[in-house]
């Protein structure tokens, strides 16, 4: 699964010859432009709930709150959604520490949801937290934003705002680096440590 | 019946002998003997001791004879270089009457593989309320001299006191089972550290000690001889001491399984640990070897208690109380008090054949290698080193705590009156 | 690697807090209006109760329901058990329909170790109580109550309970919440102090990683929650203590006892409280005792021990005493 995919490589990224592919500034730009799409595609974003998928999702998402609050001057409600007990490989790996899931005081009934992650891969998280999503409510409508679409979907899921479309292949690792939680803003691609 | 020569036998672990068994008596011992006319064993420096008595056997028979019967039992005590065992009174009817220790003593004769001497008990149906026909069972055909509740201690200490006159009037011995019930209700494991992280219920060796303290006293104060089973703790010991040196006259036994096992073991919850008295510290055990090298504790008694599988496949709690241990009792007693250096061979022959055999004045038993003796003999292989498996038992259960654990030394050999029963470590 | 949850104390520092701060996540489900979570779909668990104890079946019931695990409920009462079928044949009968944990409530000490030991099933195997040896959920809720009350629901994910110092008040002897309790709080770093009649201190008590005091009025000023146990009026008649009113005189809480804590600390109780005897109904029914809300938080804590046993592909908790027996 593809959360899984970019934790494997956090240890050193470097070591697989690993390139950068995102610098920060252009991190910035990128969330920048999502945030003025969500407006637009949104009319005004006045109902929108930014979610992010934990780890570095979150951190996303709360970037994306001050930008779009930065165009709207309105408050935007952003929380967290932590997807691991609705994972369909939970049985392939021991169990994982639980991450937040935060909903933000007003809910999600009635109100357009869009979920955000760092990396869109196999799709499969998207996917658990479309399950997630209903445990917890009824959004008017869910989108989805990405700061990297690698490619490689295992299933019938598309992002409605990509930062980057990066084809890779399969023997590639991507990974995000934000300062909130890596110290520094940076996408490098890599290439898979062999035996992987 | 026929000659046999035993060459090369360590008698009583000294020099290299010959003995020469003529009959169903050892007719020479000395070196160079000559094997005419005789089938040669060739003990090739193994241990020779006179056949080990068992002050302290439980054979089942009558009534619980699927755990053990007078033939099994008997069995396996000629695996473990037994030729006289005690049997204890707890059979299902209780051995209280003539007719009961009189059907044990006989089906023990008949099968041949080790004499039985059957326990009376000392109150009906161990109730602990009214004195067994003591006389009675004495005069009977089976002759019983030692009595005893065990299982259940004689807790009245007016009918202890009665017991103790009045088996005076012929000889006889009472074996106490020193356990105060009060003390030791609900009880499960030695009362200590061990308990008390465990949860299961104290057995204070207080429960233990205070019976013996007052049986001592009460000994004295009758001049009766009383006999201590299975003693336990450190304290115990203390107690007979001081008796002893007191000039009462008490004997007292400790079990094998007390002189290796401590009550840590329980923490596995595996029943086979569950016995009674229980397991205790290490402390006791030191001090219970001392007192065994020290003749403080006379003898070795196996207290060989037999039970089905299903009274110990179970939770702690549930399970029956007991370890088999005539099969392995040699081979404990060589690794904790001969390879230790506590004690000879000739102090294990005193210890397991010689003194109980006074106690329980089995005739014919822990006499002296020589010429002119019944040809009650064991010869023992002390070099050999194994691990235990039940499976080979002769007894008919497998609660054996020593399942899997290394012990040295292993009976090849056991003659009853010359006659073999247990020839290169299969039973005839 | 150990599957089961047996005794409080196999579990390490790091497992403890990880079961606390899985549970403290849990605890959100609730707030939920769907209070479900598919984690343990397909799995089957069996609460397997040889003893009366409806508040801690009703609790594993609701955890395994919530984390949609299939619950089958097995009471010894009316059952083949009462007819004299053996634990062993009981569990080999349940596993053989296919079960994968087995909730033990057993009122032999050591139960469950066997259960988990003997080679009789496979299914893993959790303590909800046994005897008067362990029950380490039941610990695991108290620690998680102290831990959200004494450091904070937020502040105290990642946190032990280094430092604080627990009391523990009554029969300790039949206790295996004392016992449990004592284990898991001094891995928590945790002081824990035993209040008894020494009657009701177990001998050997030397051993534990805590204080025994026989005088309840000088700890309480300095401690920062106080657990009151359950003392059944039976005790009185095996001479544990004299009378009820005795009992209550010298080691019950009462308001004005209540009083002698510091501001912040908590009353707690396992439940059933015997109002009257350990505890006064002023006390049971202040703001300090946390009674009705250990038993919300026992659920979020089964939660999290069922996830973190289950919910992979091998559990997440590693225990000390792995493998060290045979």
């Amino acid at each position: 699964m593809d959360k899984q995919d970019t934790q494997d490589t956090q240890a050193n990224p470097q070591a697989s010859g690993a390139r950068p592919v995102l610098e920060g500034p252009d991190i910035a730009r990128v969330l920048t432009r999502i945030a003025h799409e969500i407006v637009e595609r949104a009319k005004g974003a006045d109902d929108v709930v930014l979610l992010g998928i934990p780890t570095r999702g979150v951190f996303l998402a709360q970037r994306l709150a001050v930008k779009l609050e930065q165009i709207t001057d309105r408050k935007i409600p952003v929380g967290s959604l932590d997807i691991t007990m609705y994972r369909d490989d939970l049985r392939m790996h021991p169990p994982r520490a639980l991450a937040r899931t935060e909903i933000p005081g007003d809910g999600i009934d009635g109100r357009l949801v869009v979920l955000v992650d760092d990396v869109l891969f196999s799709g499969r998280t998207i996917r658990a937290a479309l399950d997630a999503l209903n445990d917890i409510g009824r959004p008017r409508a869910v989108q989805l934003a990405v700061l990297v679409d690698r490619g490689h979907r295992e299933l019938p899921i598309r992002a409605d705002y990509v930062g980057k479309n990066l084809p890779t292949s399969l023997r590639e690792t991507v990974k995000v680096q934000l300062a909130e939680e890596d110290g520094r803003d940076t996408v490098l691609l890599g290439a898979k440590p062999a035996g992987q | 019946m026929s000659k046999i020569l035993i060459r090369g036998a360590k008698v009583l672990g000294g020099e290299p002998q010959d003995v020469l068994i003529d009959g169903g008596t050892i007719a020479e011992v000395g070196t160079g003997l000559s094997a005419e006319g005789a089938e040669v064993v060739e003990a090739d420096g193994k241990v020779l001791l006179p056949g080990l008595v068992d002050l302290h056997t439980h054979l089942r028979e009558p009534g619980r004879e699927d755990s053990e019967t007078v033939l099994t039992g008997t069995r396996a005590a000629a695996s473990g270089g037994y030729t006289a065992v005690f049997a204890m009174a707890n059979t299902f009817p209780v051995a209280d009457t003539a007719g009961v220790v009189e059907q044990v003593y006989r089906l023990g004769r008949d099968h041949g593989y080790c004499d039985v001497q059957p326990i009376g008990a000392v109150t009906v149906g161990l109730e602990g309320k009214k004195l067994a026909e003591l006389g009675a069972m004495h005069e009977s055909a089976a002759g019983v001299t030692v009595f005893s509740d065990d299982g259940k201690c004689v807790d009245d200490a007016v009918i202890m006191r009665r017991a103790l006159e009045y088996v005076k009037a012929f000889g006889g011995v009472v074996a106490q089972h020193a356990q105060e019930p009060r003390l030791t209700e609900g009880a499960q494991m030695n009362e200590g550290v061990v308990s008390a992280e465990l949860g299961l219920g104290g057995w204070p060796a207080v429960a233990e000690e205070s019976i013996i303290a007052r049986d001592v006293l009460l000994a004295e104060h009758v001049g009766s001889r009383v006999h201590i089973c299975h003693l336990s703790t450190a304290g115990s010991v203390e107690i007979v001491r001081w008796a002893k040196s007191r000039g009462i006259d008490v004997t007292a036994e400790v079990t094998p399984h007390h002189l290796l096992l401590t009550d840590e073991m329980v923490r596995t919850y595996n029943p086979v640990y569950k016995v009674n008295p229980p397991l205790r510290t290490e402390r006791d055990v030191l001090a219970l070897r001392e007192a065994l090298a020290d003749g403080t504790i006379d003898i070795v008694a196996t207290d060989h208690a037999p039970h089905p599988h299903e009274d110990k496949d179970c939770e702690w709690a549930a399970a029956a109380m007991g370890m088999v241990g005539l099969e392995t009792a040699l081979s404990v007693v060589q690794a904790t008090m001969v390879d230790t250096g506590l004690l000879d061979w000739a102090g294990v022959a005193d210890r397991m054949s010689v003194k109980p055999a006074r106690i329980g004045q089995a005739t014919g038993h822990g006499r002296p290698v020589s010429a002119g003796e019944p040809a009650n003999l064991t010869l023992v292989d002390t070099e050999y080193r194994g691990q235990v498996d039940p499976a080979g038992f002769a007894s008919r259960s497998r609660n054996t705590p020593y399942e899997g654990r290394e012990l040295p030394g292993r009976v090849t050999h056991t003659w009853l009156r010359g006659k073999a029963t247990l020839v290169d470590g299969k039973l005839t | 690697m150990q599957r089961h949850l047996i005794s409080a104390a196999d579990l390490t520092r790091d497992d403890a807090v990880l079961i606390l701060d899985t549970a403290e996540e849990m605890a959100r489900v609730a707030d939920r209006p769907i209070k479900k979570l598919p984690t343990l779909r397909g799995r089957t668990i069996v609460n397997l109760f040889f003893e009366d104890s409806t508040r801690t079946r009703i609790s594993f019931e609701a955890a395994e329901k919530r984390l949609s695990a299939d619950v089958i409920n097995f009471t010894a009462k009316g059952s083949s058990v009462s007819k004299g079928e053996s634990l062993k044949d009981t569990a080999q009968t349940l596993e053989a329909m296919g079960v994968d944990a087995v909730v033990i409530r057993h009122g032999a000490s050591g139960a469950p170790y066997r259960l988990a030991n003997s080679g009789w099933i496979d299914a893993a195997v959790i303590n909800a109580g046994d005897g008067t040896h362990q029950h380490p959920t039941q610990a695991l809720l108290d620690a998680f109550t102290m831990r959200r009350r004494l450091v904070g629901r937020d502040a105290g994910l990642g946190q032990d309970l280094s430092g604080r110092r627990i009391t523990v008040v009554g029969d300790v002897l039949h206790s295996r919440v004392a016992r449990s309790n004592v284990d898991l709080l001094h891995t928590l770093g945790a002081e824990v102090t035993l209040v008894a009649p020494p009657t009701l201190v177990p001998v050997g008590v030397e051993a534990w990683p805590c204080e025994v005091s026989y005088d309840l009025d000088s700890t309480l000023p300095k401690c920062d929650a106080v657990m009151m146990l359950r003392v059944q009026r039976e005790r009185m008649n095996a001479a544990f203590f004299p009378t009820e009113r005795e009992y209550s005189r010298r080691y019950g809480l009462d308001g004005d006892r209540m009083a002698k804590l510091p501001e912040h600390a908590i009353v707690m109780h396992p439940g059933p409280m015997v109002r009257g005897m350990e505890i006064t109904a002023e006390v049971a029914d202040s703001d300090r005792c946390t009674a009705v809300e250990q038993v919300a938080n026992g659920v979020s804590i089964r939660m999290a021990v069922l996830y973190l046993l289950l919910g992979g592909n091998e559990p997440a908790v590693s225990h000390a005493r792995t493998n060290e027996e045979k």
